[in-house]
């Protein structure tokens, strides 16, 4: 029996306020523990919760890039469970009414785009962390990012394979990092998934047994996870078995994915209403402010790059996964207008470049004015383009300019003719055996010379006037 | 002279005014008291002695300088509830007997602006959940007028020490009723204020949605100086409503002829005490020579109140009270084994059997599966209690009814029975799932000399009317110029 697999996606993403969701606290990462913290995110008797208004405002952002509609009146309500590093022991998280709900974005599937609804996106606060201290006999706990907001993205149960998972994964987080409301780093948890997975026989339209999927922190493992659970699934199944719906934990180390709690075990969270938040109004005067200040997003970018400087699909998609790195593509091209150029140096020499370092694009020693020079230089026949990537390189860890390094190490390709021919006529003198074979018919051996000629100027003739000048003074050898 | 812990806020504030005595003069006047029937009534959990000599002292100076405000120098007492930066507020709970907040609830920054005298903190049922007092792990307050009651609660320790002058004011928090039926079994004027009136930033919450603070004194023109200081907006609390609140204290010399109270007949048709009863009528007379008209009026929904509440309440606890797990602060419990442990050690050696009585309830009815039965149908009521009350102001300024059903009770006498315990607040919850203003004001005596309290209910921000009706009925009686004989 042939089986399919239904796939739905939980986003947590961390969202970039300055201040904590319901407290004027720093959601700054990586600072001393417990020393971003209030009697409100530390849960103090007496202490109440204040919405902050730019949380509001980001959810708002990202429900409109998702095609959401959202509600006139959301609420807030507490998730109850005991856990030390939730210093209330409640989440203010969102149950019945979220901020938005029923939207859509598109990814790229095998078979084309394709629409993945979103269920609902909803406000939360984030937890604190525990320390464990194995040679102790007690835990540590640390409240700074208790209260850091969150948004939880849901989507349908829509996705069918691991890939398209990975597929909506970048999708979401493309779109997140874009709006600039999520720096989006999965690493350090601002970035986070679960999936919900089960599989049924093709052409079924109830859905089987699911199970939950966490601790999948990279996009590749979501995907390796997913496979596993997948399989795992057709394997129990095929055998006659039955899938028990509990929340599995993924091991990096293993690809394989372990019981954590089954659902005789799973929380009772006991949701209501908060009383201490009033109902949320989100005023239409809000949606449209944030409407106008919408981005342009990646899918409607990667198209307008292929339909307006006609590089290939792949490509912009890959120049526009980024905004930072798109901006860096149109910057460099209203400097050197040769898009096609500029996309296939950013796709080769700038992308492998940008991968050997931890920064960003924003950070690259090389900025678009520089790049747009050094490949101006190419254009003009000043150095070739083969030289062109060694003052990239250059360029790149020093940070100085293309005309600058081109200048110190005499990089200037030599195109004087009178020059190039002595040259060449010295290396066809030395090399009388491979000129006699070259007569003899094998042309292949056009590339040896232009190989020496090359050695002899260390890189710097031009290619196209040694092929020129080679052929004329090779036929002279003919008489 | 009488002594000065027997004036009222606005005769002390005027002789303060005139130079005639001093804050520390009151405030030492006032702390022996305190120590002379401390061992009797218990009003507090934690007197200040320092700290209110201390802030006397600042106010005399204030006073000095001209920098006095309508309250300054007048000493009050803070239910063990409201957090005062560093000092212990234990919510009369074993888990919090050694808890010291790091911050000052907005009502005592406000109380501390004002110049006013901190004297302690006074005692109250555990997390507010009573009406008796007794269930404060620091043991029972006593009602001044018969040492053998109760003197109701939750907050027992705000009215008892006004009653008897262990106070000049107070405050206290009324979630079902603990500001107004402690403050009719005392024999004190006391009101809840409209919800979202003043700030609960800073009040250890038992159920948000309820809980509101407000002030206990011996007569109105005390109250209405302590609801311009407390009525105020606060951006730290949410549910605080961003109005202007009016004067107060322009409304206690406002006729009240052609004004209407209404009788709700549910209510009356429940009273079975005839002291009750015949104080109330005696009440109504008042009431009909200053030219107040009365109408009858039926409230259906009344009925399904304390059912209604005894849903909602303990849902909210059994979130607010959660946080309590010894993790961070408060009681620990001493050997455990893990995590799980000691959560379940520790608020089972921290909290008393009412408190947990009320988390489990709560539990309960949130739990899935339960939550459409108990918690939507309690809030679906609460809508409707809200309407009924509506459709009542629409034929009346405000509500005339009682406080309780009878007086004060025997120590023990309902303390195993919680059902009955529950009853007493059958007059008072409704006013809190709707939101309302209520007030307590002496209104006659029991056959054995207990206090019996009326309470009137007035539309969403109608405090200054309630000021206006019990400031014309105080004019024409003297209930609430009686004193216990201690």
């Amino acid at each position: 029996m042939e089986f399919e697999a239904v796939i739905g996606l939980e986003v947590h993403a961390q969202l970039l306020t300055d201040s904590k969701a319901f407290c004027s606290c720093t959601t700054k990462f990586g600072s001393e523990p417990n020393s971003n913290t209030c009697p409100i995110c530390q849960g103090m008797p007496g202490s109440l919760p204040v919405l902050n208004r730019k949380a509001l405002e980001y959810t708002v952002l990202m429900s409109l890039a998702c095609n959401c509609r959202i509600n006139e009146i959301s609420r807030f309500a507490r998730k109850n469970y005991y856990y030390p590093d939730l210093p209330k022991n409640y989440q203010i998280s969102q149950y019945e009414l979220p901020v938005a709900e029923h939207g859509w974005i598109e990814i790229d599937t095998s078979s084309g785009p394709r629409r993945i609804g979103i269920t609902r996106i909803h406000m939360e606060e984030d937890a604190g962390k525990l320390i464990h201290d194995e040679r102790k006999p007690f835990s540590y706990v640390d409240l700074n990012r208790t209260g850091v907001p969150l948004i939880e993205i849901v989507s349908e149960p829509e996705i069918r394979t691991p890939e398209e998972a990975a597929s909506y994964l970048r999708a979401v987080h493309s779109i997140l990092v874009y709006l600039g409301i999520c720096d989006g780093n999965m690493e350090e948890g601002s970035f986070r998934c679960d999936a919900n997975v089960s599989i049924r026989p093709n052409g079924q339209r109830e859905l089987g047994t699911k199970t939950e999927l966490k601790n999948m922190n990279s996009f590749k493992n979501v995907q390796k996870g997913l496979h596993y659970e997948i399989e795992r699934h057709g394997e129990v199944l095929g055998a006659g078995g039955k899938i028990v719906q509990e929340t599995r934990l993924f091991d990096p180390s293993t690809g394989a994915t372990v019981s954590m709690r089954s659902k005789e075990q799973a929380h009772d969270y006991r949701y209501f209403p908060d009383p201490d938040l009033l109902p949320l109004r989100v005023e239409p005067e809000l949606i449209e402010k944030m409407r106008g200040s919408l981005p342009e997003l990646p899918r409607e970018k990667k198209e307008r790059f292929v339909r307006d400087f006609g590089i290939p699909e792949y490509d912009a998609g890959v120049l526009t996964s980024e905004r930072s790195l798109a901006q860096y593509f149109e910057d460099t091209v209203a400097i050197f207008p040769n898009p096609k150029s500029v996309s296939n140096w950013m796709m080769t020499e700038f992308m492998r470049a940008l991968k050997g370092q931890d920064a960003g694009v924003v950070s690259a020693p090389v900025d678009p004015e520089n790049l747009g020079q050094l490949l101006k230089m190419i254009e003009d026949g000043i150095i070739s383009g083969k030289i062109g990537k060694t003052v990239f390189e250059e360029m790149w860890s020093s940070g100085r300019g293309a005309d600058q390094i081109v200048k110190e190490k005499g990089l200037v390709q030599v195109s004087d003719v009178s020059e190039l021919t002595d040259i060449i006529r010295t290396i066809l003198d030395e090399n009388p055996n491979q000129v006699a074979r070259y007569l003899g018919g094998k042309n292949q051996l056009l590339a040896f010379f232009v190989g020496q000629t090359m050695k002899a100027t260390r890189g710097k003739a031009n290619p196209q006037l040694v092929n020129e000048i080679l052929l004329v003074e090779l036929e002279k050898f003919r008489n | 002279m009488s002594d000065l812990y027997e004036k009222t806020a606005t005769e002390l504030a005027s002789l303060l005014r005139a130079k005639k005595t001093s804050s520390v003069e009151i405030t030492e006047s006032v702390l022996s008291r305190i120590e002379a029937l401390e061992p009797k009534i218990h009003s507090y959990v934690n007197i200040y002695p320092d700290l209110a000599l201390s802030m006397a002292k600042e106010a005399d100076q204030r006073i000095l300088d001209g920098r006095a405000r309508p309250l300054t120098g007048i000493p009050i007492a803070i239910k063990d509830n409201m957090c005062l930066q560093n000092e212990k507020t234990t919510c009369g709970s074993r888990i919090l007997a050694n808890f010291r907040p790091p911050y000052d609830a907005t009502v005592v920054r406000l109380i501390r602006e004002e110049g006013m005298v901190i004297l302690g903190s006074a005692n109250m049922d555990e997390f507010a959940m009573g009406s008796s007092t007794e269930t404060s792990y620091w043991g029972p307050t006593r009602n001044p007028w018969d040492a053998e009651r109760i003197p109701g609660g939750s907050s027992g320790g705000s009215a008892a020490a006004v009653a008897c002058g262990q106070a000049t004011v107070s405050i206290g928090s009324d979630t079902g009723g603990s500001i107004r039926l402690p403050a009719s079994f005392c024999g004190v004027t006391g009101m809840k204020p409209t919800y979202g009136a003043v700030s609960r930033f800073g009040l250890v919450a038992y159920a948000s949605s309820l809980d509101q603070i407000g002030p206990f004194a011996r007569d109105i023109s005390d109250v209405s100086l302590l609801l311009n200081l407390l009525c105020r907006h606060d951006p730290l609390d949410s549910t605080s409503v961003p109005i202007e609140h009016p004067d107060f204290t322009k409304f206690l010399d406002k006729p009240v002829s052609g004004m209407t109270l209404g009788v709700p007949v549910e209510f009356f048709s429940k009273l079975e005490n005839e002291d009750v009863e015949s104080s109330l009528s005696d009440a109504r007379k008042v009431f009909e020579k200053l030219g107040v008209k009365f109408v009858e009026l039926s409230l259906p929904s009344l009925d399904y109140g304390i059912a209604a509440y005894y849903i909602i309440a303990p849902c909210e606890a059994s979130s607010n009270l959660a946080r309590y797990d010894g993790v961070k602060y408060g009681h620990r419990a001493r050997d455990f084994d893990g995590m799980i442990e000691m959560y379940c050690k520790t608020r089972a050696e921290g909290f008393g059997a009412e408190v947990k009585r009320r988390i489990m309830l709560g539990t309960y009815s949130l739990s899935s599966g339960y939550y459409d039965a108990y918690y939507l149908k309690a809030a679906k009521i609460r809508t409707l209690i809200t309407k009924d009350f509506k459709q009542s102001f629409e034929s009346c300024d405000a509500i005339f009814c009682p406080v309780a059903p009878a007086p004060a009770f025997k120590i023990g006498e309902k303390v195993d029975d919680p059902i009955q315990m529950y009853l007493t607040d059958v007059f008072t919850i409704p006013v809190n799932m709707a939101g309302l203003p209520g007030i307590s004001c002496p209104a006659g005596f029991s056959s054995d000399g207990l206090p019996i309290g009326l309470q009137l209910i007035a539309p969403h921000f109608g405090e200054s009317k309630l000021v206006q009706l019990v400031a014309a009925f105080q004019k024409e009686t003297d209930y609430h110029l009686r004193r216990p004989a201690l």
